[in-house]
């Protein structure tokens, strides 16, 4: 247990061992909680991810994280600081629904988009940033469409676009909504080798994550999550059938047991279950 | 100097001028409104910041003074603020918050000049239909010059909107595209989005003396949205869309010369041929669609788009 | 009511009635269009009427309604048209297709009524009446055809009303119940246009739209069901025609279609803030109450893990310590949950300061908040 005296050190630093440390984060929605007390402490140099059923507040937090939602109750520290003050540390790809890909605008130039919080106020991009661009472009595989209007590429293209948007910001911790979903298996393989490679050069992934039945391939390191934290660690310590069911409900399927169409058997009946709890029963 | 007098003293050439500084001022704006899927808030903007002019007519006794943009500014973002309100409560959703805020806020300007300014010259006819064809008649001196003091007034806005644009190209369009990582790297989305509808009522304020508000809408949307039909770039977007509203001023007064019609009216309709063209021809119009369809060579880009899309 | 007895006055009455029954039809139809999220079609088709008003006066060569509501129609239809066709075979959005149809058909109808006005010399009188409304032009022949075509028109509604709610509700299912969607909707935006067509003669192309929104999104608040929010609407928008106009006409140089905007204006306002369960101040009321169950829980929580870590489920937690615990004061929520026999003060000597302590219940509802999840506390988790 830590003690309040241990909380801040000399530096001014908080928790700085952590690439990711959030604390007692409460965030609710008119009056109702989305998540409740959640602690989530995530090392560096971990590919991990968040999983949980549907509404389990998986997104709030990662948005809780970034500040694009307000938490009611709790702090969140990257590397030891607010968020605030470790922007240029901390890449977010968003789900990938969440923008409009009619917008006049190229695959580069999405990309090179990772680069306008570098730049700053007034100033336009130049060759040295679109240089960049088509690199990181080129990591995700899709330097060849760089001049392609985004709408005129198929959905794992556009995810890995955004991807290479997060990858040219070269943060040191990347936050994902949801990469996985809705990608053709191209693109699925390309974005594991893209986050093994991240691991290898020490950068931490924290992925929201649908897919019970990849997780323990995918990565290395788990919280689940269904309004409150149920359990966070190593996937090996955390990926159980007791943890999963205080996730999903007594109901869920349990995957490793080798059933033939796990995601599809396990997410239907988690998905029945999810409202039973939700919040905490408010009275 | 005498050759530049002498042409500017050409009524035709202020009228003309006046048209197109509007139309070039509308559609720098009215690009952004129309990706950011706000373009309806041009509307209600151009009408409610009547209620700016009239209560700063009433505390001033005056419509002589440069405080009447100050009043449409706030105006104009009273009524961006109380329809953001509106949604943010949930209760109604957005189009109907629009459509709520500024008919109200228009009704009480009409009632305040029907209570408080009777005898002034502050027709609702004219705010909302202008009259471009007068624009010459109102001159003030720049330097050795005599200039249309409309004429100066859209220069400024112009100019003021296309530094905005310009200076800020790259924040807008991330703001527009994409709000959550304009404000994860600390672009502020939400102030950047108040200052493009500022600038949008104030824009309105200078128009309504040219073209009036309803016409200035035109401006504001139509042009982007013809733009929108023929490319795939924003900066494109941008320069064909002041381009059309150039040539929708020069088109619309020659029409309006040869039929004696409301010139402003004639620009604003010249804009929807610009429309009309870019429909039926442009590069996402519903010919090359449809050809598309047909075609099995080209890249299938209505279905991958689909499949990007909620 | 003194303001009830100037419908003694004929013209008066004539005013009311009309905007009674515009009230009526606009309101009704407007429900459709606010629960389909088209609120602001009805300002398209308020603007677009303009040049239809313009080509019907010209074809009559006189002002008489039956031609101007026609023509008003037509262009109407036409307008509505635009919007489908950017909307469905472009990727032009709703919101820019509307504004489109909109300003151009508004400036078509401002070169016609010019060419109206200095071609047609002194007959144009009347045709401005449209652009901002003049409730004393209406003359009761005009509230003949009113009165016909919102007979018309809600007899449409209520002989297809199956088809318009399912219609409403889920066009994809109803395309799967082989209902003719398209058509259905066609029929629906025609009937909105005649709505916002009558009215135009009193209210005016530009503050229309509101007697189409602002009675049903009033309605909305209140009602639960389609049947009662239609009913209800219809009655908001009859009773702001008919205050608006009787306002109008005993305060001398009110323009009657702005008293009409405004009223029902507010009512969406009164509204907004106390219909039962949506109402803003009831909903303020309730988060509130969940945001307090909300602290409360958590202080129960941080007590009960207080006491987990001093292996001592009754251990005294300084007040001091909780507040540093949740992040805020605690002393008000502490007290709330003393009055529920959750907790008990507790004097800790010789320390100075309030203490608390669970009392069973309050452990009980503790662990009653952890249980489903197990109590496990995870590494670095805990209070801090």
């Amino acid at each position: 247990m830590t003690t309040m005296a241990q909380v801040t050190n000399a530096t001014g630093m908080h928790e700085p061992s952590y690439a990711l440390h959030v604390e007692d984060l409460t965030a609710s929605y008119s009056g109702s909680a989305v998540l409740w007390d959640v602690d989530l402490n995530v090392p560096p140099g971990v590919l991990a991810a968040i999983v949980g059923p549907n509404g389990a507040g998986k997104s709030t937090l990662l948005k809780c994280v970034i500040g694009a939602v307000r938490p009611a109750a709790g702090h969140v520290y990257v590397f030891g600081r607010p968020y605030r003050r470790q922007r240029h540390r901390v890449a977010y790809v968003p789900q990938r629904t969440s923008v409009d890909w009619d917008f006049p605008t190229t695959a580069l130039d999405v990309v090179t988009m990772g680069l306008y919080g570098r730049l700053g106020w007034l100033r336009q991009p130049r060759r040295r940033e679109t240089d960049e661009a088509l690199e990181a472009l080129a990591m995700v595989g899709m330097d060849a469409y760089g001049e392609r209007q985004i709408s005129q590429l198929s959905g794992g293209q556009q995810q890995r676009v955004f991807l290479a948007r997060a990858l040219v910001q070269d943060a040191d911790l990347y936050l994902m909504d949801e990469p996985f979903a809705g990608v053709d298996a191209t693109t699925e393989r390309a974005i594991v080798e893209l986050l093994k490679d991240l691991r290898g050069r020490g950068k931490t992934v924290v992925a929201v994550h649908h897919d019970l039945q990849t997780v323990s391939t995918y990565f290395d390191w788990l919280a689940l999550l269904n309004v409150r934290l149920i359990a966070q660690g190593p996937v090996r310590e955390v990926y159980t059938a007791e943890h999963l069911r205080a996730a999903y409900g007594p109901r869920v399927v349990l995957l490793n047991a080798g059933a033939e169409q796990p995601g599809s058997a396990a997410a239907a009946p988690a998905a029945v279950d999810a409202g039973e709890r939700r919040a905490p029963p408010l009275d | 100097m005498n050759v530049l007098q002498a042409w500017l003293d050409q009524p035709g050439v202020t009228i003309v001028l006046v048209g197109t500084l509007v139309g070039v001022a509308a559609s720098l704006l009215g690009t952004f409104l129309v990706l950011r899927r706000e373009s309806m808030l041009s509307d209600a903007i151009s009408h409610s910041v009547l209620l700016g002019i009239v209560v700063v007519y009433l505390l001033t006794g005056t419509l002589d003074t440069p405080l009447h943009v100050v009043g449409a500014a706030l105006a104009g973002l009273a009524t961006v603020w109380l329809t953001d309100v509106l949604v943010r409560s949930r209760r109604v959703k957005s189009d109907a918050a629009i459509g709520l805020v500024f008919p109200a806020l228009f009704a009480v300007a009409v009632l305040l000049i029907n209570l408080y300014a009777r005898d002034v010259h502050l027709d609702t006819d004219a705010v909302l239909l202008g009259e471009i064809a007068f624009a010459w008649l109102d001159v003030v001196r720049v330097g050795a010059l005599e200039v249309a003091r409309s004429l100066v007034t859209m220069l400024v806005v112009t100019l003021v909107n296309l530094a905005f644009v310009v200076l800020l190209y790259k924040e807008l369009k991330l703001a527009t595209f994409d709000p959550q990582l304009a404000a994860a790297l600390g672009l502020r989305p939400a102030l950047l989005g108040y200052a493009l509808l500022g600038l949008v009522s104030v824009s309105a304020v200078g128009a309504f003396d040219a073209v009036g508000a309803i016409l200035f809408v035109a401006f504001v949307i139509v042009p982007p949205t013809a733009a929108y039909l023929l490319t795939d770039r924003l900066w494109r977007m941008l320069t064909l869309g002041c381009l059309i509203a150039v040539g929708s001023s020069l088109g619309g007064y020659a029409f309006a010369r040869a039929y004696d019609v409301s010139i402003g009216g004639a620009m604003a309709s010249a804009t929807g041929v610009f429309l009309l063209l870019a429909l039926l021809l442009g590069k996402h119009g519903v010919l090359a669609r449809a050809w598309r369809r047909r075609s099995p060579t080209a890249p299938p880009f209505a279905e991958l788009g689909a499949e990007g899309r909620p | 009511m003194e303001l009830f007895a100037l419908l003694g006055d004929f013209t008066v009455r004539t005013v009311a009635i009309g905007a009674a029954l515009v009230g009526v039809v606009a309101g009704a139809l407007g429900s459709f269009a606010l629960l389909r999220q088209q609120s602001l079609l009805g300002d398209a088709l308020s603007h677009a009427a303009l040049p239809g008003v313009c080509l019907g006066f010209l074809l009559a060569g006189s002002r008489q309604l039956e031609p101007i509501l026609a023509g008003a129609l037509v262009s109407g239809a036409l307008a509505a048209l635009l919007v489908m066709v950017l909307t469905r075979a472009t990727r032009v959005k709703t919101d820019a297709a509307l504004g489109v149809s909109l300003s151009l058909f508004f400036a078509v109808g401002t070169v016609l009524l010019t060419y109206v006005q200095r071609h047609q010399g002194a007959a144009q009188a009347g045709l401005d009446a449209f652009l901002f409304g003049q409730a004393a032009a209406l003359v009761p022949r005009d509230l003949t055809v009113i009165g016909i075509v919102a007979a018309v028109s809600l007899c449409i509604v209520l002989l297809g009303w199956k088809e318009l709610k399912v219609t409403t509700f889920d066009a994809d299912f109803a395309r799967s119940l082989g209902r003719p969607v398209v058509a259905i909707e066609f029929v629906l935006t025609v009937l909105i246009a005649v709505a916002v067509v009558i009215g135009l003669q009193l209210v005016g192309v530009i503050l229309m739209v509101a007697l189409v929104i602002a009675p049903a999104a009033a309605a909305r608040q209140w009602a639960t069901r389609l049947e009662g929010m239609v009913l209800l609407a219809a009655l908001f928008g009859a009773l702001s025609g008919v205050t608006g106009a009787l306002i109008s006409a005993s305060v001398r140089g009110l323009a009657t279609g702005p008293l009409i905007v405004l009223v029902a204006s507010a009512l969406v306002l009164v509204s907004l803030l106390v219909a039962p369960e949506r109402g803003l101040l009831w909903q303020l009321a309730h988060a509130t109450t969940q945001r307090r169950s909300l602290r409360a829980h958590r202080v129960l929580v941080d007590l009960y893990r207080l006491g987990q870590a001093h292996d001592d489920p009754s251990y005294p937690s300084e007040q001091g310590m909780l507040d540093a615990y949740f992040g805020g004061r605690t002393g008000h929520v502490l007290r709330r949950l003393q009055r529920r026999g959750l907790v008990e003060r507790v004097e800790h000597m010789p320390e100075e300061g309030a203490h608390w302590v669970l009392t069973e219940g309050g452990r009980e509802q503790a662990r009653e908040l952890l249980v489903p999840f197990g109590t496990r506390e995870h590494d670095g988790g805990g209070l801090a």
